[in-house]
Parts: structure tokens; C-alpha cells; sequence
């Protein structure tokens, strides 16, 4: 119940890795013939990956991530750009490694600006219209939320930003391999993505860039992937990483729907048999694989804790399941008070769950949330006195 | 990241509960923060003879309260005032760095309720003494 935060890489992934770990291990910058097979079986990966996505190849950089994709996109992207200006958008509910890449630059004399979100989690597109502002170079943002599963307007997000003369970039690392995206009609510029989030290797991702948009290297050190990422690449990621995807489009028109009525199930059972819960995210444009909810009165890490103990893992927005000692910022933006959000779940399925894992997960958590409320002095002091 | 003891007492709470009608009762924390903890005790002849809680918060906030019962049980008041909160920690092994500040907060709920216990027979006492 934890796909979200990563994937079993498939078996077929691995076998098509293999030969390029084991015989054909070769520098793909050298010339002599090992190296000519891995840079053709590079060659083959990034042209796969580009025809799955319909982009061209050279558009593709291989990459060690999604955070390393998003930290290129933006970094790159503003360093490259800074004399056409210094102010970059981003919204209050990205991943960490965009909210801290913006914060690096924000440091360093660019300017930043948060976009609010609804209750939904949904970017206000009136707020982007009125902080979008000439010397503005970039607006990065997340495709869809890693932890409550809502989809961006990213088409609207797009021309807005466009008809300024802004660049964009996708952080499309929960949605490629899971969703339909078509960077072309999308009209994005820069666009990140992570194999291990679609049963790929991990350390492998990928950034679009779309041709004729420059972007600073972030390492320095050859001319490797056209002199946007320097050191030998990682060529068995990368055929493991055309390959996942691969699959993962073959697949989708059958997991999506799949996904989708599981994640229905979910919560339809989980609002009906415990109360005081809400569902946090979109009702509808989510991803097919996201549950996220809050369930008032207990605190997510001991609720996480408990599940493990049965054998089922998630993740949590309580602030007590981080380092950090507040609970999940995107919840936060959402308008979800602290006291709430402490008590928040997200529950991702993938290629494994079944109908059956659905059935345990929910009655394993209503026994869970029975017992920890028992214990918990809110709850007591709470609906208790109401009912009673 | 927590230790065999803290997972014990998480899993296994001992002493859950609300005493009825009891001799003290503490409570600490904030629900915005995470942590709510309510200790009440049962004093008999200066030594806490029953001691239950209730806890909202994370793994290390319901281990604490569990540990702190068993250690307080039988303790005289006094005693009992001496436990402290690194005392908890020590006595489960140990609870991660983020956890020591956060979620480590039983001894206070204890002396919460000792204290609590305290002012109310200081009042029955002297309502006593005008009684008398």
C-alpha cells in the first residue's frame, strides 16, 4: 500500500538490464567495440523512451532521478535564462525537491512565488495569472500530488504561462508510467521523471527538454547527454528504465480502470465503516492509484506503525513519521488543520494489490482506529460526550 | 528506528485507561502539536497504588505513557516526582533523536497529576479546618 513511494522492479526489467551489467558492460564514450554496444544499447533506450513519451530523443537526459531531474529543470532552466529574469513560480504543495531547489535560488537572487491551492489541492490558476509577471522564467510544477493524488490543470497552467513567455516545467514523476501524458499536446517544456516509480531500477529518471530550451548542467565534467549532464552513463538504468516504461504503457489501459475501481472501493469502505475521516485530494482527477485520508482523533505514525505490525505498509502526513516537527505541508496548504493532518494516511496500490489486499488493508484499519482511540483522550473527551 | 521496548509498550499498552472518580489527574500536550497525554492517579497512604492513561500521539508518546505507569505503580509521591522524562527515554532503550523532544512528555503528565492531587487535598484540608 506504499507504490507511491516506490515500485518492485519487474523481472523482465531486470533480465533486460542484465547483459549491460555483466557482458556488455562498456563506457559508452569509448570507441572501441565494447563501447560502441553500450552506446548503442543507450542509443536504443533513449529512443524508446522518446517514442513511448512521442518526443525525440535527443530531448531525453538521462539523469540518476526525479529529484535530480527536478533540481536540473529548475536550476538549469533558471540559470540559463537568468538575464531574461529573476522570478520563478512554483505552488505551496511541490515535492521537497522542488520546494528546496526554488529556496536554493531564492537564496542566490532569484525571486519566488508560492502558488495557493484549493481544498481539492487544485493550483489556483487566478493566482498563477496575477503573480505571472514579465521576468518571470519559470514555473515548475507538480503534475500531480505525490501525497494526495490530485491532477493538475497543467494544460491551463501551460498557456498561461506561455502567453507570458514563461517556461514550464512538469515534476511528472508520480504520473509517467501511471497516467497518459502527452508532453507535445501538453506543450510542456521541461518535464521529470523517475523509473522506480513505474516497477523500473531505482537511481535512473529522466528529464525532457524540450529542443531549443537551454538549461545549465548541474554537473560539470564532459560532454555527456549533449553537455546537460556530464559522467558516464548509467547504461543498464537506462535500458531498465526503457523497458519499465515499456511495459508500464502497455499496461495502462487496463491498470488504469484496475486502479481506479480498487481505489473507489477503498474509500467508499473506509468512509462508511470508521467516522470522523475525510478524504483529502480531488474526488475525481486523482491518480487511480492514490487514497489519501485523515482520520481524526489518532495519530498517523501509530496508525502506520500498527499496520506494519499486520504486515501492510503506507505513509503517513503526521509530522511524527518525518524529521521535520510539522505535519505534511501540502495538507497545510490544503486548508487541513494541524490536528487533523497529524492523523493522515496515504495508501497507494500498484501492479500487486488485489481486491483481497483492499478487504485486509480496511479491516485491519478499522480495528486499528477502534484501539487507538479507545486510548486517545480526544476521542473520549470528544464525539463521546456528544453521543452520550 | 524504535527500539524492542518501545515497540512492547506500543503494541502492547499497559495500563489503559481512565481511573474513575480518581485522587489526580494530569494532562499535557496540544493536539495541533501531535501529543495529547492524561495520567490519572489513585493515591493511597502516599504511594500512587493505580495509575492509567489515555494518549494521542505517535508510537513514542504511547510507549512513554505506557512506561511511566509501570514505573510510577507502587511509587510513593515523592518518588514518583523524581521520574523523569529521560528516565522514560532510558528505560525503553532509548527513543530517536526527533522523538526525545516531541513525544517525551509522561513524567510531565505524571507530576501533573501528583501536583493535581496535591491542591486538591491542600483544599479538602483546609475546607476541613473552617469546616471544623
Amino acid at each position: 500500500m506504499d507504490y507511491a513511494a516506490t515500485t518492485p522492479t519487474s523481472p523482465e526489467v531486470l533480465d533486460a538490464m542484465r547483459p549491460y551489467m555483466l557482458e556488455d558492460f562498456g563506457n559508452p564514450s569509448s570507441i572501441h567495440s565494447f563501447g560502441r554496444e553500450a552506446k548503442k544499447a543507450l542509443d536504443d533506450a533513449r529512443g524508446k523512451v522518446a517514442s513511448l513519451l512521442s518526443v525525440a530523443p535527443e530531448e531525453i537526459v538521462f539523469t540518476s532521478g526525479g529529484s535530480e531531474s527536478t533540481n536540473l529543470a529548475i536550476k538549469g532552466c533558471a540559470t540559463a535564462n537568468a538575464k531574461r529574469g529573476r522570478h520563478i513560480i512554483t505552488s505551496s504543495i511541490e515535492h521537497h525537491a522542488c520546494l528546496d531547489a526554488v529556496k536554493y535560488l531564492a537564496r542566490n537572487g532569484f525571486e519566488a512565488t508560492y502558488l495557493p491551492v484549493d481544498g481539492d489541492g487544485v493550483i489556483d490558476l487566478n493566482a498563477l495569472r496575477a503573480a505571472i509577471r514579465d521576468d518571470t522564467v519559470l514555473v515548475s510544477v507538480i503534475h500531480a500530488s505525490n501525497e494526495v493524488g490530485t491532477i493538475q490543470p497543467v494544460k491551463e497552467i501551460i498557456e498561461i504561462a506561455h502567453e507570458k513567455g514563461a517556461l514550464v516545467h512538469l515534476d511528472s514523476v508520480q504520473t509517467v508510467g501511471a497516467i497518459p501524458v502527452n508532453i507535445r499536446e501538453l506543450g510542456a517544456d521541461l518535464v521529470s521523471m523517475s523509473a522506480h516509480k513505474f516497477y523500473g531500477p531505482k537511481g535512473v529518471g529522466a528529464l525532457y527538454v524540450r529542443k531549443g530550451v537551454r538549461i545549465t548542467p548541474l554537473i560539470h565534467g564532459g560532454p555527456h547527454e549533449k553537455k546537460r549532464r556530464a559522467g558516464t552513463q548509467n547504461v543498464a538504468g537506462a535500458v531498465g528504465m526503457a523497458k519499465a516504461l515499456e511495459l508500464a504503457v502497455e499496461q495502462m489501459d487496463q491498470e488504469v480502470p484496475r486502479l481506479t475501481r480498487l481505489r473507489e472501493k477503498m474509500i467508499d469502505a473506509i468512509l462508511s465503516r470508521i467516522d470522523h475521516v475525510r478524504i483529502n485530494g480531488h474526488r475525481t482527477r486523482r491518480l487511480p492509484n492514490n487514497v489519501n485520508v485523515s482520520i481524526e482523533y489518532v495519530e498517523g505514525e501509530a496508525i502506520l506503525l500498527n499496520l506494519d505490525v499486520k504486515g501492510i505498509a503506507v505513509s503517513s502526513g503526521s509530522a511524527c513519521s518525518s524529521e521535520s516537527l510539522s505535519p505534511s505541508h501540502v495538507l497545510l496548504a490544503m486548508g487541513v488543520p494541524p490536528e487533523v493532518a497529524h492523523g493522515s494516511l496515504r495508501l497507494s496500490m500498484g501492479r500487486g494489490t488485489t481486491e483481497d489486499d483492499v478487504d485486509y488493508v480496511v479491516e485491519a484499519l478499522v480495528d486499528i482506529v477502534a484501539k487507538l482511540r479507545q486510548m486517545s483522550p480526544l476521542y473520549v473527551s470528544g464525539p463521546c460526550d456528544c453521543k452520550g | 528506528m524504535y527500539s524492542e521496548k518501545v515497540m512492547d509498550h506500543f503494541t502492547n499498552p499497559r495500563n489503559v485507561g481512565e481511573i474513575i472518580d480518581p485522587d489526580g489527574v494530569g494532562q499535557v500536550g496540544n493536539p495541533v502539536c501531535g501529543d495529547v497525554m492524561r495520567i490519572t492517579i489513585q493515591v493511597e497512604d502516599g504511594r500512587i497504588a493505580d495509575v492509567k492513561f489515555r494518549t494521542f500521539g505517535c508510537g513514542a508518546a504511547i510507549a512513554t505513557s505506557s512506561m511511566i505507569t509501570e514505573m510510577a505503580k507502587g511509587k510513593t509521591l515523592e518518588e514518583a516526582l523524581k521520574l523523569t522524562n529521560s528516565a522514560v527515554a532510558r528505560a525503553l532503550d532509548g527513543l530517536p533523536p526527533a522523538k526525545l523532544h516531541c513525544s517525551n512528555l509522561a513524567a510531565d503528565a505524571l507530576h501533573e497529576a501528583i501536583s493535581d492531587y496535591y491542591a486538591k487535598t491542600r483544599t479538602r484540608g483546609q475546607a476541613l479546618k473552617v469546616g471544623g
